[in-house]
């Protein structure tokens, strides 16, 4: 009798080149994690709104029900909060649950469930009990979706200790991370993005697994560094790349999770550059950026020559009009000009 | 009078989905003398260890919320008892009894109420968090309802290893479970419940809710709380969830009733509600004034004490194998002396068990811990959990 285990990916094996010519959607490159792992694992199931017979909402899971049938695609009704708390009692149990909010902000009404339950069981219970769940989903602006539709939960979700959170900004690494999120031992909350479901970009046939808290450097230079994570690491790359013609060269440091924090990535590049430019799709008080911003001033505040800028969303609730939603979204503009500004080349 | 009159106890069900509930033969004709004594003593022990707590509590030993189980004894027991030993429980915050009645180490639950390092959740949870992993008690819950979808989730999960993995995560033989998820009547205005009972319903989860109602929300009282208050089967009905109302004082008829309950749905895979009517002796928690009862109804209650009943039934109804009463004087003195004995032992160790080290503050937050996820430490693997 062998008890069903979960075992950590080996981290040490070399990841796949990210050049090569198996083009996919971000969708699929989703798709892809988790039907490998759930046939590697058949306490894992996937639940959520719309993910079976319809095929997702935003046909993440097309074609799952048919390979995994009914018991393991579950269509739930809409009871984010009865069926986030089910994922909890069946984790505990013993299961592996990935659960697909249809947006992160319908995570609100199954708060208590993911920030009371998920996070704190483990310590509560003196590490009787812990939630492996992976909780996945759109975050963030999907495009004019107004005020309640809009959330970057990365800034509320942060704050709370007991959990990882991934923010894949490409297809190759929404697979890596969601494979190794489907390996953890701790809850992940994994943030995917509306806008970002059908990019393509080479994803490799062969199975890899990006470890958590390690950064990725996707251009580099020695003016400014400029991190993010999510969705605007893609206009942070289309910046660098504008800013390399005016002669500025940045370092842009793609975080991959944000707890982990791979601080030790952004001081490393800091010591090189002096400036720091953070862009993050959530507001500013008390966020993620904030956070950033914090670390670096505690632990190489003297490397610095400019004060820290965070680029973030505006304060204020999501617009609907498609040119105030532009300007309340850090954007390409809005990057080029906070680096020219830390550059001193206005 | 607060609490409506519990239903006769052969009433049936009215529920469509359940067969009659009248028993040709009561559960508890079949229950060995030896276990009929068992419940016995764990209701003395219930209530000896609330009592000592409140003492505690009074001299500062125990901090925190501190809600006591006295006069509701017979649930949990009941309850408990009709159950297989591996078939999940969880609960709400008012928890004791349930650790206890399923087994918990009477040391482990003080030295918890103590903030200790033994306590069952090493001095991390208190009161409301009475976790016990060998004995299936999935915890004491502090948001009221909250537990309701996480029962439900233990529920799905037993169902889901003999369903589609066809063995159970230890890797052993997949087996029909039921789980029992507790709440109080509180608990009936959260929508984590109904979402809760909607799911079960909805797919056929073996999950039974089980409805302490002791007729009070702290002070609000059941019938300024919730809608049909008369006859809470109404709320199962509209998620198509068998429903029952069961007397809750009385040990045996508890268990006549609930243990086949238990059966149909341990049998057919299906959920069921139960409107378990009971009573608490004591304020919410240990700073409740008690404005909102009148003393009189409190005594009222306790001249049907559930353990004076009990006690009763066994001394002078339940005929041993030799025709013979199966408790006596003597026998329940000695029971009594046991229990004393049990939760003053239980005192000694809480009070010279060690605090927490100051090191376990940062430990149990991760399974897998890694570096730069905590600006303030470093998250680590803690001490062995006692209980494990």
């Amino acid at each position: 009798m062998t008890a069903f285990a979960t075992t950590l990916p080996d981290f040490t094996a070399e990841l796949p080149s990210r050049d090569g010519d198996r083009i996919i959607q971000y969708r699929e490159a989703l798709r892809e994690a988790m039907s490998e792992e759930m046939r590697r694992d058949p306490r894992m199931f996937l639940m959520g709104e719309e993910v079976a017979q319809y095929n997702g909402a935003y046909k993440i899971s097309q074609g799952m029900l048919e390979e995994f049938g009914p018991k393991r695609i579950i269509d739930a009704p809409i009871s984010e909060n009865g069926f986030a708390g089910l994922a909890v009692g069946a984790a505990m149990y013993g299961l592996r649950p990935i659960i697909e909010f249809m947006s992160w902000s319908f995570s609100l009404v199954a708060a208590d469930q993911i920030l009371n339950n998920v996070p704190k069981m483990l310590y509560m219970s003196g590490g009787q009990w812990g939630c492996p769940i992976v909780f996945r989903g759109n975050d963030g602006a999907g495009g004019q979706l107004g005020s309640t539709h809009s959330w970057c939960v990365e800034g509320l979700y942060a704050n709370v200790p007991g959990m990882k959170i991934a923010i894949p900004s490409n297809p190759y690494d929404a697979k890596g991370l969601l494979k190794t999120a489907l390996r953890e031992l701790d809850p992940v909350f994994f943030l995917e993005s509306e806008r970002m479901l059908g990019d393509k970009a080479h994803v490799p046939a062969e199975e890899y697994y990006i470890p958590f808290g390690q950064a990725r450097l996707c251009r580099e230079g020695d003016s400014c560094t400029l991190v993010s994570f999510g969705r605007p690491v893609n206009f942070c790359i289309e910046a660098a790349d504008d800013l390399l013609k005016e002669g500025i060269a940045v370092d842009v440091l793609d975080m991959r999770t944000i707890r982990p924090l791979d601080i030790d990535s952004i001081i490393r590049s800091v010591q090189k550059t002096g400036r720091i430019v953070v862009v993050d799709q959530s507001w500013p008080f008390a966020g993620v950026a904030s956070e950033v911003v914090t670390q670096v001033c505690e632990r190489c505040f003297d490397w610095l020559d400019h004060p820290p800028v965070r680029v973030n969303t505006a304060d204020v609730p999501a617009p609907y009009a498609k040119n105030l939603e532009y300007d309340y979204l850090p954007n390409k503009d809005r990057i080029l000009a906070a680096v020219r500004g830390i550059t001193g080349k206005v | 009078m607060s609490v409506a009159p519990a239903a006769p106890h052969n009433q049936s069900p009215r529920t469509a989905s359940g067969p009659s509930m009248v028993p040709q033969e009561r559960a508890s004709d079949s229950v060995p003398p030896a276990t009929l004594l068992r419940w016995l003593r764990d209701m003395f022990l219930i209530r000896e260890f609330e009592n000592r707590c409140g003492q505690s509590y009074q001299q500062a030993k125990i901090g925190g919320f501190c809600h006591l189980y006295t006069g509701q004894e017979a649930a949990a027991v009941g309850t408990i008892n009709s159950l297989q030993p591996d078939d999940p429980i969880i609960t709400a915050y008012r928890d004791h009894g349930h650790a206890l009645a399923r087994g918990m180490d009477p040391r482990a639950c003080m030295a918890e109420m103590y903030g200790k390092a033994a306590g069952c959740a090493k001095g991390k949870g208190g009161s409301m968090h009475m976790f016990d992993k060998p004995n299936w008690m999935f915890g004491g819950h502090g948001i009221v309802g909250a537990q309701t979808p996480v029962g439900l989730g233990l529920a799905f999960a037993a169902r889901y290893e003999w369903e589609v993995m066809g063995k159970a995560v230890d890797g052993g033989p997949a087996k029909k479970k039921v789980a029992l998820a507790y709440l109080g009547d509180g608990a009936l205005n959260q929508g984590a419940l109904h979402e809760a009972m909607n799911l079960g319903g909805l797919w056929d989860i073996p999950c039974i809710w089980v409805v302490e109602n002791n007729g009070y929300s702290m002070g609000t009282s059941i019938e300024r709380g919730t809608t049909m208050a008369h006859d809470l089967r109404k709320k199962a009905d509209a998620y198509g969830i068998r429903g029952e109302i069961i007397d809750g004082f009385d040990v045996i008829n508890l268990y006549d009733n609930f243990k086949p309950l238990v059966d149909w749905c341990r049998d057919n895979q299906k959920p069921a509600f139960v409107d378990l009517k009971t009573y608490r002796y004591l304020g919410h928690s240990m700073s409740d004034p008690q404005k909102y009862r009148t003393k009189e109804e409190v005594e009222q209650f306790k001249g049907k004490d559930s353990i004076d009943r009990y006690a009763s039934v066994l001394m002078n109804e339940r005929k041993g194998p030799d025709g013979g009463p199966i408790l006596n004087e003597q026998m329940m003195m000695d029971m009594q002396a046991e229990v004393k004995e049990t939760v003053r032992a239980a005192i000694e160790f809480a009070e010279n068990s060690a605090v927490p080290d100051a090191s376990e503050l940062y430990t149990d937050v991760l399974l897998n811990p890694m570096p730069n996820m905590s600006p303030s430490g470093e998250y680590r693997i803690g001490a062995k959990n006692p209980l494990l």
